[in-house]
């Protein structure tokens, strides 16, 4: 039993909600291809290529998909429409799977790393803090020890914002005011948890734009001074990505791995609409795992991915 | 800011080099490598689709006769067509009305709060207005602080009330409190939502038919992809808003959900957020726009802004002394000030004609004139005021206090005296744009 499985039955009736837009524009375009053909041929494959696509699956993992379908037509020769909704489905299991290894379903904080420091990194308004917010809830109704450090000195009242997230969830915080070194923030945030003997640290960050070198450097530099206080912090650095973000989250997640090494992403606002298909198109493109959802606005809403649970609220 | 987009582009072309005329064959191969380049960035798959079958019509047919080679035609073309679908001439805001009621809508984390105040700046120092700021944002935790922040760091005022929770009675009030204080425009923040949200689309309806504003704006991230069109799509029916704001188009995103509302919703985008500082806003011009996607440079922008943050009392003393040939380091700092004031280095290399595609990979260092500013810092007041005085020994001094080597300050007065001659040539010349392009300290470091 996984550390957010407190909530597996709600969670995946939220899963299914929140994806419902996704899954409802993707089958009802997906019927749309099919209609009149009785076998896939090069018409359905085009309108396959547009539904995907539409989805933010990206090009090229679209373009991938729609080859392996053609593989398979060349291969069986004769293949029904009637099969593409299960072939489909089959092809985007293998492609997570394929690039997620890490299986997130039980994750759990490592025993020997304590405090287990989490540094959240992400471009302006993606959801950093609310996605802090709503782990510190997760973590602490698990019965963890959690900490905030409030390193987004930049933005205005942002440190306000964290605080209230802070007071809510009933967790401390370690924080320096605005226009504050965000680097000695994050020194302060973990000399605090290692004397408190607190479980898990979670650091925001100001958001930044990936293509500004300097600011990309001052990440670097939080990220380094962490280290001093605790040997091998921050162990995970979370990248945030707004999941209605087109093709530049591939961009970000590679600027942003330069400089601080992303260990895993979490993709926020999904519930929006259409917008599930950037899972498929990041797990196969990036190399690094989705390790959280956002598909609503509540504090559970905030999930662990887990990939096969993900294909089903697709297609089921 | 279309960087990535150019490139496509420009590979797309060269397949089309060394083929005298444009046919159905190889305008294809062309046609369907602009449609990727389009996808890749984020325009939507239709209006990509409408938009490459449009060129692929006007450009079949259009052949030999010309000395031109179909790459050009083609770009012509494309060109052409990007400032059609991106709305053909720019549009103002509108503030009539006393007070001009303006209403700010748009997704969570679009950068609606940040806009708010650059509006405000906007208005203030453009438009001689006198703006409200309203906090109509009851929801996300600390929302209301950062409009009050933002306010003072624009000098405006700020229209709060913290313990109540209905954005609707916020804003009516607002704008009562607006009458009786003199305001001319009252600037409405609201929260964040999602187009799905039925709940909050009905509470910004009742926001709008409470105020009637007179300008509503639609402000969403230029990193959008493929849902852009649905959501902007969702709120134009709720509110037929009356234009689109295009945010952090500083980053290096391809931005090809501008062309997509544009098409959709047909509304004009009428600003575009390049940056974190509160003047970072510019008035969106489409065929700019296209000019700088097909890699010819955004000169306009560059000289409106030059001439913005330039100080005209200065530029005379300045003169004077260049004709009496006291141009000192005092001087020289000032430039340096003068250009950071214009904004991200890289965002004005990038309009250069020419030099944003071959700028693409180098890495521009906002701190360029760090170096710089440090010699000019370890100069006594004397130093700075007599160059020429400047001796070995007072040299080693200087190079020691700002952390450099005697030969970087030896480069860097080299490079002032240079500077010094340039501007005593053309002191007659009275002409800031000119006075920019000959200016050896905006080359002379990193870049």
């Amino acid at each position: 039993m996984g550390l957010f499985g407190l909530f597996s039955k709600e969670k995946k009736e939220k899963l299914d909600s929140g994806l419902s837009k996704t899954k409802d524009s993707l089958f009802s375009k997906l019927a749309k291809t099919v209609v009149g053909k009785s076998k896939v041929d090069d018409e359905v494959l085009d309108n396959l290529e547009e539904v995907l696509i539409t989805s933010d699956v990206g090009v090229d993992t679209t373009l991938k998909i729609i080859t392996r379908i053609e593989e398979r037509v060349l291969k069986d020769k004769y293949l029904g429409t009637d099969q593409l909704n299960r072939i489909l489905r089959e092809e985007i299991a293998a492609l997570l799977e394929e690039n997620n290894s890490v299986d997130n379903a039980g994750y759990s904080l490592p025993s020997d790393k304590k405090p287990y420091v989490v540094m959240v990194v992400g471009v302006n308004g993606v959801g950093k803090t609310t996605t802090i917010g709503k782990l510190a809830y997760q973590f602490k109704a698990a019965g963890k020890s959690v900490m905030l450090g409030a390193s987004d000195t930049f933005r205005a009242a942002a440190v306000d914002q964290l605080k209230i997230w802070a007071g809510r969830v009933d967790v401390p915080i370690v924080e320096q005011g605005m226009n504050a070194d965000p680097a000695s923030v994050a020194f302060d945030t973990l000399e605090s948890a290692k004397s408190k003997g607190a479980d898990i640290v979670l650091i925001d960050t100001a958001g930044r734009l990936h293509n500004k070198a300097h600011l990309m450097d001052e990440l670097s530099k939080i990220k380094r001074v962490m280290d001093k206080v605790v040997p091998g912090a921050p162990h995970e650095v979370l990248l945030v990505l707004d999941g209605s973000t087109g093709q530049n989250a591939f961009e970000q997640a590679k600027e942003f791995t330069k400089a601080t090494e992303i260990t895993s992403l979490a993709l926020t606002k999904l519930d929006g609409s259409a917008k599930g298909g950037v899972v498929i198109g990041i797990s196969d493109q990036l190399k690094i795992p989705v390790r959280f959802i956002g598909v609503g606005e509540s504090m559970e809403d905030l999930q662990v991915f887990d990939r096969k649970e993900f294909v089903d609220s697709l297609f089921n | 800011m279309f960087g990535n987009l150019q490139d496509k582009l420009d590979r797309a072309f060269k397949v089309l080099k060394g083929h005298g005329q444009i046919s159905e064959i190889n305008v294809a191969e062309t046609t369907k490598e602009i449609r990727r380049a389009l996808l890749d960035a984020d325009v939507s798959f239709k209006v990509a689709k409408q938009f490459t079958a449009r060129v692929k019509e006007k450009a079949i047919g259009q052949n030999v006769l010309t000395t031109l080679k179909p790459g050009q035609v083609l770009t012509k073309i494309v060109h052409d067509e990007l400032v059609g679908l991106m709305g053909g001439s720019e549009a103002e805001i509108n503030i009539q009305g006393n007070p001009a009621v303006i209403l700010i809508a748009g997704l969570q984390g679009s950068g609606k709060t940040t806009f708010t105040g650059k509006l405000a700046t906007y208005l203030k120092t453009k438009k001689g207005r006198k703006p409200l700021l309203v906090g109509g944002d009851v929801y996300r935790p600390a929302a209301m602080d950062q409009l009050e922040v933002l306010g003072g760091q624009v000098e405006t005022e700020v229209y709060l009330e913290r313990e109540n929770k209905n954005p609707v009675e916020i804003a009516r009030n607002s704008i009562k409190y607006a009458k009786q204080n003199g305001f001319n425009v009252v600037i409405v923040d609201t929260a964040g939502r999602l187009a799905v949200d039925e709940a909050m689309m009905t509470e910004i309806g009742d926001v709008k038919e409470a105020i009637n504003p007179s300008e509503i704006l639609f402000v969403v991230d230029s990193m959008t992809g493929q849902d852009a069109v649905n959501t902007a799509k969702a709120f134009n029916d709720k509110l037929n808003f009356d234009g689109v704001v295009l945010t952090k188009l500083d980053g290096d995103t391809r931005g090809g959900a501008a062309l997509s509302i544009r098409e959709v919703v047909e509304k004009p985008i009428k600003f575009v957020g390049t940056g974190e500082k509160m003047d970072a806003l510019d008035v969106f011009y489409p065929s700019r726009m296209a000019d700088r996607i097909l890699g010819m440079g955004d000169v306009v922008s560059l000289v409106e802004r030059a001439e913005l943050q330039f100080d005209e009392e200065q530029a005379k003393k300045l003169q004077k002394k260049i004709a009496k040939n006291q141009f000192d380091f005092n001087d020289f700092n000032d430039q340096i000030q003068q250009i950071k004031k214009m904004g991200n280095l890289k965002d004005l290399v990038g309009m250069i004609p020419g030099i944003g595609k071959m700028m693409k990979d180098v890495d521009i260092d906002d701190n360029a004139f760090k170096g710089i500013e440090a010699i000019i810092d370890s100069m006594t007041p004397y130093e700075r005021a007599n160059p020429k005085q400047i001796s070995g020994s007072r040299r080693k001094r200087i190079a020691g206090g700002s952390g450099n080597t005697v030969i970087e300050v030896n480069k860097l007065i080299k490079q002032f005296e240079e500077t010094s001659k340039v501007m005593k040539m053309m002191s007659n010349k009275n002409n800031m744009a000119k006075m920019m392009k000959n200016f050896p300290g905006l080359g002379g470091g990193k870049m």
